[in-house]
Parts: structure tokens; sequence; C-alpha cells
């Protein structure tokens, strides 16, 4: 031990004296480093109140609350976190896993108060000094997910092999796919209340994501009794919805329906669904038309014990859904499993019988305590531009109805189709692989007054017609129907600049001077369906009320102003497949409501 | 006792006796004897637990440690959370060295899960854990001097410090609690102008550790209290479970950095620091040249670690992550030694338990209990910081 050295060496630190101070003199002015996680900012507008947030806080310390000047609205549930930094632990996880990306945080750390109630609040919707700072903790990139944001691929038949037969084109989930896919759901619940039927969505993706495929179908049912059916063709609104959407892929929740559905053989339902032994009451319901608002109204009223009666007017049961959507998106073997299901719990199926023909109404009331009619419309609509009256101009809900009957369809070399929907693609499609089948080529038209983006079809359905060869051409608005010597040549077309006004009204404007000609042998219109209520007649007529647009009026429970009449389905609602399921579960109750009054009543 | 703590003092009384099994007599009622609280509140405890010593003039005579002041249940209310839910909890483990239980557990996770992180985040979570230690260790000094009186060192290795936490607060968001091993990988890449910063730090820390040398460890103040004082037997060190820099002031070259690499520690090169005298003073002069070998570290890490890269492994939802059932304990090297986390998965979104192994368990309860008989009660500070224990992580 050098020991002069050990009392020598300690007075080295005098030499910090002439140092100058290492502390900060003003703390409190320090700027916090560009990603310091400080307090929090919300972008209330971006925002949609998913609530994940709170899902992921480990020490619940976010609140979903109401915020003045925020209505719950379609995909927002009008709430926004309201944060408790009495509980806060500054993880940012709120931050990381926002599906929106509009809660992040500033790198503002001081906020003096001396009232404690202040440090509750909802990031944005109060004013905060810190609400424009750019610094501050941010989602990470660089492949830093906490949920996964792309969907589980669904593997399609391709071109080359559907464009000229029925078979259906999507393959379904394997059980692997469909695990990948429900864990991207992170449960929010948003699209339980846009889907039409509030379908217990998170429940049954959980279900999934717990193997528990039994479960999955009991919550189905619970508010939808046609599975196969929706999982293949419903319009998916939850799917717009869906806050994964916001910045990834929206979670397939029509094809994790399909997949539960589809796992489970019909002979299993009557024991999974606890519905062997159906305690059945004295009353009866009398159904018109067996379509989806139809089929849910029966199978909800037969849940009740009731005995349902279905009057269909066409040789089978499902309405649109067979005779509308074609066999490519939705088999008939799959329709039947959901039909044939209802069927066993005792709901009858006249078929071939049309209510005002076969039997009028006044009888139905006579025979029946209720009746609930779900007609739907079958009636094209006609452009009745010049030359419609030709009998090569068609409508495409006649021929989807001829092909699904198997009648003989007219098929030209050279189709023009007028309209942009669904139902336009639909037969367009269709009449694409009935020439693929007979010409081996395919030469068809669908034009429609709206543009690319505007087009009320579903895009993928859009995209699958043009890999089919089947031209899509958007934007026109149809003029004339040139026929030469009696023979129908092509439609005339001119420009549509714009479809709605400034109100979104209907109110297409043209440009005269750019004109078109789409060649073509024969012309299908696909410009929406009209409903025939021909059926109500005399007294009943008289009295119901109809609303502005010569829609039946009803209640909340789908009630008409005849107290035993009730009504749902595209002539109310829609029109969608989804729309008429709900319609009917709601008259369902609504009608078992009626009943059970006007039988204590009497 | 087998040896005497202090070879160059033969005039400090030694009393009682020590019968020949090494126990002692006390006897209450002889008025002789003096019991005092050590803590919680003491400055020269390290956070909060307490001694309850008993005193003869101003020698102690026995010492039963208290723990519990600290107790949050972090073990139980994981049981209760989601794996993501627990990533912000681990860290408030042990106060100083979050880092240890974020990758602890974070690995953990990942074992029983199958995931392999990617090359960045590795490499992320090597510069972070030195820069833990670093810090941690920057701490300490201040600590072991200022057990001893001398004030200034400790304002000069916090200053070194917070420094460190300013680095910290740029690459993780945060300067205390990082939370920036997540389960599957890191949160961010380095910020833009990381390195030379870094770098900047690392100087003005090797220029304050100079004078720490000159100061605290060439001094015969220090050296008087601490050389041959605390004096661990390395036949100890497995009877206690002795770790880290207590062993390896033994001589015990024992490292987990070493013993079992992990994360990227195998493309880096040092050898484990040891001593040979096993007192107060060599397992300080340990853990500076420990600290040095951080800063080593931290320039070899800048050099390697790359500036983009995946930083996140892909892994399921987690809000319903579920581990596969499984058990496993994955470890680290703190400043004071193995750190370890023993993860049971049941299968499900929870963990069926956790149990955190820090050493300051055995540091601070069994191996204090028996060194601390016969020091002279100025000295029990020192002493107790010279084990370099962190009572949060005995309770957790």
């Amino acid at each position: 031990m050098g020991k002069i050295n050990d009392i020598l060496s300690p007075f080295t630190a005098w030499k910090h004296l002439v140092n100058q101070p290492v502390t900060i003199k003003k703390p409190l002015t320090r700027q916090a480093s560009d990603r310091y996680r400080g307090f929090h900012k919300n972008d209330i507008e971006a925002c949609i109140g998913c609530g994940t947030c709170e899902e992921i806080c480990q020490n619940a310390a976010i609140d979903m609350v109401p915020v003045d000047g925020i209505g719950t609205k379609n995909g927002d549930s009008g709430l926004r976190p309201r944060i408790d930094y009495g509980r806060c632990c500054w993880c940012a996880l709120c931050v990381d896993i926002c599906t929106t990306n509009s809660l992040t945080m500033s790198n503002e750390y001081t906020w003096v108060d001396n009232d404690p109630e202040v440090f509750r609040f909802v990031p944005g919707a109060e004013n905060k000094p810190w609400d424009q700072k750019e610094q501050g903790w941010k989602k990470p990139g660089s492949g830093y997910e906490l949920y996964e944001p792309e969907r589980v691929n669904m593997e399609e038949l391709p071109p080359e092999e559907r464009d000229h037969s029925f078979i259906e084109i999507v393959k379904g989930y394997s059980h692997e796919q469909a695990l990948l896919e429900a864990d991207r759901c992170v449960g929010c619940g948003i699209c339980v209340a846009t889907c039409p039927a509030h379908m217990g969505i998170p429940q049954y993706i959980q279900a999934i994501r717990n193997n528990d495929l039994e479960e999955g179908l009991r919550i189905l049912y619970e508010t939808n009794p046609l599975p196969e059916i929706c999982g293949r063709i419903c319009t998916h609104k939850c799917e717009e919805v869906c806050s994964i959407g916001h910045h990834g892929d929206p979670i397939s929740i029509r094809w994790l329906k399909r997949y539960i559905a589809d796992q489970i053989p019909e002979n299993e339902y009557k024991k999974i669904l606890e519905t062997e032994n159906l305690v059945k009451n004295d009353h009866k319901v009398a159904i018109i038309g067996a379509g989806p608002s139809g089929l849910s109204a029966a199978y909800y009223l037969a849940l009740m014990g009731y005995s349902c009666t279905i009057f269909e007017k066409l040789s089978e049961p499902g309405g649109m859904m067979r005779f509308g959507i074609p066999e490519y998106r939705l088999p008939y073997d799959q329709l039947d499993k959901d039909i044939d299901y209802i069927r066993s719990l005792g709901v009858e199926i006249r078929c071939n019988t049309a209510v005002g023909k076969d039997i009028t109404l006044e009888e139905l009331h006579e025979q029946f305590d209720a009746v609930y009619t779900g007609t739907g419309l079958h009636d094209g609509r006609s452009t009745r531009i010049p030359g419609t009256d030709h009998k090569k101009v068609y409508q495409a809900a006649d021929l989807l109805r001829d092909i699904t009957l198997g009648k003989e369809v007219p098929v030209e070399k050279r189709i023009v189709v007028i309209g942009g929907g669904n139902v336009a693609m639909d037969i367009t499609r269709s009449m694409a692989r009935l020439q693929k089948q007979k010409y081996g080529e395919v030469g068809i038209i669908a034009t429609s007054l709206e543009s690319e983006h505007e087009m009320p079809a579903d895009r993928e359905e859009v995209v699958e017609a043009r890999e089919e060869n089947a031209q899509v051409i958007p934007g026109w608005g149809p003029v004339e129907i040139e026929i030469n010597e009696g023979k129908l040549t092509g439609l005339h077309v001119v420009k549509c600049t714009a479809v709605f006004d400034a109100d979104r009204r209907f109110n297409p404007q043209f440009d005269e001077t750019i004109k078109d000609f789409f060649p073509g042998d024969m012309v299908i219109e696909s410009i929406g369906q009209g409903m025939n209520l021909s059926y109500i007649t005399g007294k009943t007529r008289e009295e119901m009320k109809m609303d502005h647009r010569g829609r039946i009026e009803v209640n909340r429970d789908f009630q008409t102003s005849i107290p035993w009449f009730f009504a749902g389905g595209d002539i109310i609602q829609g029109p969608d497949v989804i729309h008429g399921i709900a319609n009917g579960h709601k008259a369902a109750t609504g009608i078992d409501r009626f009943i059970r009054q006007w039988a204590v009543g009497s | 006792m087998s040896k005497k703590f202090f070879s160059w003092n033969e005039d400090r009384s030694l009393y009682p006796p020590a019968k020949p099994d090494g126990t002692i007599d006390i006897d209450l009622s002889s008025h002789k004897y003096l019991k005092i609280w050590h803590g919680p509140q003491h400055p020269g405890i390290t956070g909060n637990m307490s001694l309850e010593l008993t005193l003869l003039g101003d020698e102690v005579m026995a010492c039963e440690t208290h723990v519990g002041y600290l107790h949050r249940g972090f073990e139980k209310l994981m049981e209760r959370r989601k794996y993501i839910q627990c990533f912000p909890i681990v860290c408030r483990v042990a106060v100083p060295e979050p880092d240890f239980n974020e990758y602890c557990f974070a690995s953990a996770t990942e074992e029983l899960a199958g995931i392999e992180i990617p090359e960045a985040a590795k490499w992320l979570r090597t510069l972070v854990l030195e820069m833990a230690r670093l810090q941690s260790y920057l701490m300490w000094v201040g600590g072991q001097a200022g057990a001893f009186g001398q004030g200034i060192i400790g304002q000069w290795t916090l200053y070194c410090r917070d420094l460190v936490l300013d680095r910290f607060e740029e690459l993780t968001g945060g300067r205390i609690y990082h939370m920036y091993i997540i389960p599957g990988g890191v949160r961010g890449l380095l910020p833009d102008g990381f390195r030379e910063r870094m770098e900047e730090t690392l100087r003005i820390i090797e220029r304050f550790m100079k004078d720490v040398h000159s100061v605290m460890f060439n001094n015969s103040v220090f050296k008087k209290r601490s050389v041959g004082m605390g004096v661990i037997e390395p036949e100890w060190i497995n009877r206690f479970g002795i770790v880290g820099p207590n062993a390896r002031a033994a001589g015990v070259p024992m490292d987990v950095r070493k013993d079992d690499p992990y994360l990227k520690y195998p493309e880096l090169d040092f050898e484990p620091v040891t001593g040979t005298d096993s007192d107060i003073y060599t397992r300080a002069d340990v853990r500076r040249r420990d600290l040095l070998l951080s800063v080593d570290l931290i320039r070899q890490i800048m050099v390697k670690i790359p500036d983009s890269g995946e930083i996140r492994a892909k892994t399921p939802n987690v809000l319903h992550w579920k581990i596969p059932a499984g058990e496993t304990y994955s470890r680290a090297e703190c400043t004071r030694g193995e750190f370890g986390y023993y993860m049971v998965s049941d299968g499900s979104e929870y963990p069926r338990r956790v149990n955190v192994r820090g050493p300051s368990y055995t540091h601070a309860v069994s191996l204090l209990e028996k060194m601390i008989i016969n020091v002279n009660i100025a000295d029990v500070a020192g002493l107790m910081v010279s084990l370099h224990t962190y009572p949060p992580e005995i309770e957790r």
C-alpha cells in the first residue's frame, strides 16, 4: 500500500472546484426526449371508441366514457378513453395497441394542480397544452405489431377453373387458417352494433379460438338461423366498421362464421342447440315468403312453440337466396342445410302456393293467429329508355330465377348489362359462364352510372368479374337501345359526370358530348327491383298505412297498422339477407308479444 | 468465528466470546445489551428493509433482518394478468435494475412459446442490459462511498447515472422503468445520433471514474474501513448461494454472461472480473472494474448493432396470447449476480406461476445475518452496501 499516495490522492477532488456545476438549474424547462412516454393525446375524431386501450391496460387506468359532442354512430361507440393518472403506469401499451392510431403520448411530463380530480381526464376532449406537441411516444414501426394486421388469405378457385362452371369459388378456411384469423380479433364489439342482427361476433370468434365450435354454433343461432348462408353471401357491414380495418385488413367475420357452420354436420344441430324437445303451444302463425326474413321469423317462433306455416310462391324455399344469388356464391346444398334444419323443428313450408292466388290473405287471417310477410323485391325495374320493350331486353331477376330453375336461358354472343350493383355482377358473371359454356368465350359488358369507386357492388365482385373476362365499364348512362330492322344491336351511352347531388340524393348528371356505344345482341337491365304487394287486397289494403315512399309502415316490432299483420325483410329494410334475418327475429318476438296479449285479453 | 474481521486493528473488543460452534449467548436481562432498529428509513440501508440489531457497546452481537415493507405481491398479480399485462409490472420488481426483469420475463415467455426474436432485437436487448448494469453500478458506487462518509463520490456518479438515464430516455421512452424489452422483441430502434451521444456519455463516465479511483479507492480512510472487513469465505459461496461480484471478489469467476451465454454476449470479447481478497475493498474494486467492462462492452455493442431491421417477432394477438403449457427458468447476469425468472404455464392466457429469483434474498438476509456479527455499528451500512442488495426484489 502506497500510504503517502493514499493520503494525497483524494485531494485531486479539489480540481472540481473550478468546474461548472453539472446540475440542471431549471429542471421544469427541460425537454424530454422525442420518444418520451409523457401525457396522453387522443385524436378524438379518429378514435372510434373501440376500447382496446381499456382492454390491455393492466391496472384499469382507462375507462371508456361518453363525451360531449361525440355521438354513437355506425362504427363508433361514442365513448372515448378517460385516463386516471393515479393508476396509469406509463407503459404505453394503450398506444401500441390502438387500432386507429389515434391515441399517442406527448413528451410533456410536468402538470401541477391542487385538485386531484383533474388528473383523471379524457385526452383530446379536454384542451391540454400538450395536445399540439409533435414529440412523444408513438406506435413503433419496424415490424412491431401487437396483433396481426393482415388477413389470412382466403383461397379461391382460379379464374380459368371457375369461369365456365357454377362450382363454389370460395374454398373456406381450414382449421389452422381459421385459428389464425380468429386470433387477430381484438374483441372490441364495434361490429355487433353495426350488424343488423347484432350477432355476438366477438363471442363466436372467441369460440373458434377456444376450439369450441359447438358453443360457436349456439352463439350463431342466438341471432341468426341461416349461418351457412350468411357465412357466404352476407353483405358483411360488420367488416366495414371492424376496428382492425382502420390500419390493416378487417377480420374476415363472414368467413369465420362460415367456418363454424361448415364444420358441424346438420344432424348434430338439434343436439347442440338443444332443440330436440321443443314445447308446442296452440297458436299458429302464417308466414308469406320463404326468404331469409320469413325463415328467420319461422325459426324463432318455432323455438317459442308456435306452429308456423310458410307459404312460398316458387317451387322451392329460399327466396332471393336461391333464385337471386348464383350457385357459385351460394351452393344449393348449403342453402338446404340451413333450411332443412328449420324445417326439422316442425316449420311447414308450402311451396307453389301463392298468397293472393292460391289462398287469400283473409283466409290466412281466419286460420292463423298472426301473419308475417317477407315477400321481398322480385320485380325488376326498367330504365324505360327507348328500346326496352324489345324482346331481347331482359330483367336480371327473371334470368337469375330461370337459371336456378334450370330453364332454358337465352344466351347471345354479345351481352350488355345495365347496372352496377351486386345483382348486376351476379347476372354478368352468370351469363359469362353460360357464354363460356356455349361459345367458348366471354363477350359481356356491364356498365353502370356510378364511377369505379362509387359502384354499389362489392369490390371483390367487380374484381372477380373482370378476372372472368367480363368487362365492367363504370361511369356511363344508358340513352337508347339501338334496334336495326327489329334486331337489337347495342346500347348507346353518354358519360355520367355525377350520380348524386350535394345532398347525396340520386340525381345523375350527364355530359351529352361524350358518347359511346356498346354493341350487343341482348341487353339485361339490373338497376334494382321493386316489390309486389298485390296480394294485400280489400279492407286490409285500405287500412294499411304506407309511408311516403310507398313502403308499409311498421313499428319496432315490425307490426303494421293492422295488429295481426307483421312485415319485414327487403320490403321494409335492406335490401340484403342480414336485415331480413334481423327483421324476422324482431318480428317473431313482436308476434309472440301480440299473441300473448291477445290470448290473455280474449 | 473462523477468521477475525479486522486484521489491522487488534484493540477492537471482541466480546462476548463466541462458543466453539460460533454462536453466542445473549442475556438481555444483564442490561449490557442494547436493541436498535437500523432502518427501514435509515439512509445507510439499501432500500426498504430493516435490521434489528443487538448491540454490546458499539458492536453488533446479533442481527435479525426484517423485510416486507415493500411487498407488492407482483408474483401473485401476474397470475391474474395476461402475459402482455405482466410486461409493464415486471420492471418494478427490482427498481434500480428493471431491464433484467424485463429480459428474463420476456425470454421465459418466448422460450415457452417457441419464439425466436429478430437479430436487431437481440442486439438492442444486449445494449439495454449493459446500460442497465452501468447505471446500477454508478448508483452503487455513490452508495458505497456514502456509507463510509464520502458524499462527493455519490454526487459525481449520480450525475453520470443521469446521463445514462438520458440515453435510456432517448432509446426506450422512459428513464427508470423502461418497459422496452417486450415479449417478442423490443420497442424501438436506435434514435438518430444515439451513437455519438452514447460515446460522449461513456467518455464522461470514464473521466469521473478516474476521479472516483483516486478519491475513493486510493484513499487511506476508505482503505482503513474496508480492507479486511466483511470477508466472504470461498466455501460459503455454494452454501449461501452467493453469486455475481460477491462471488467473483472471492476468486470464483461466476458470470452468467460467460457460463450460460445469452443474447449477443458470445459475440462480445470480455472476461469476468475477479478479485482475491473477498473483503469490502475487493468487492468494491471488482464492481468498479466491472463497471468499466460495461463501458467497454457498450462500445463493442455500438460497433456491431444494426440501425434497422425487424424489432419484434410475429406473435399471436397479445390480447389472447396463450402460452403452451410448460415450465422454464430464464436467467441473466445482473449487477449483483444471477437474476432469474422461473415460469410455469398451464397453456392458458395467464401465467400459472412466476417466481423471481433475485440475488438479494441470499445476500441481504442469510448472508448478512452471518457477516454482521461483531461488526462495529458504524460499519453496518458499509457492509450492507458492499453486498449490493436491492430489497424490492427480495419481496417482489
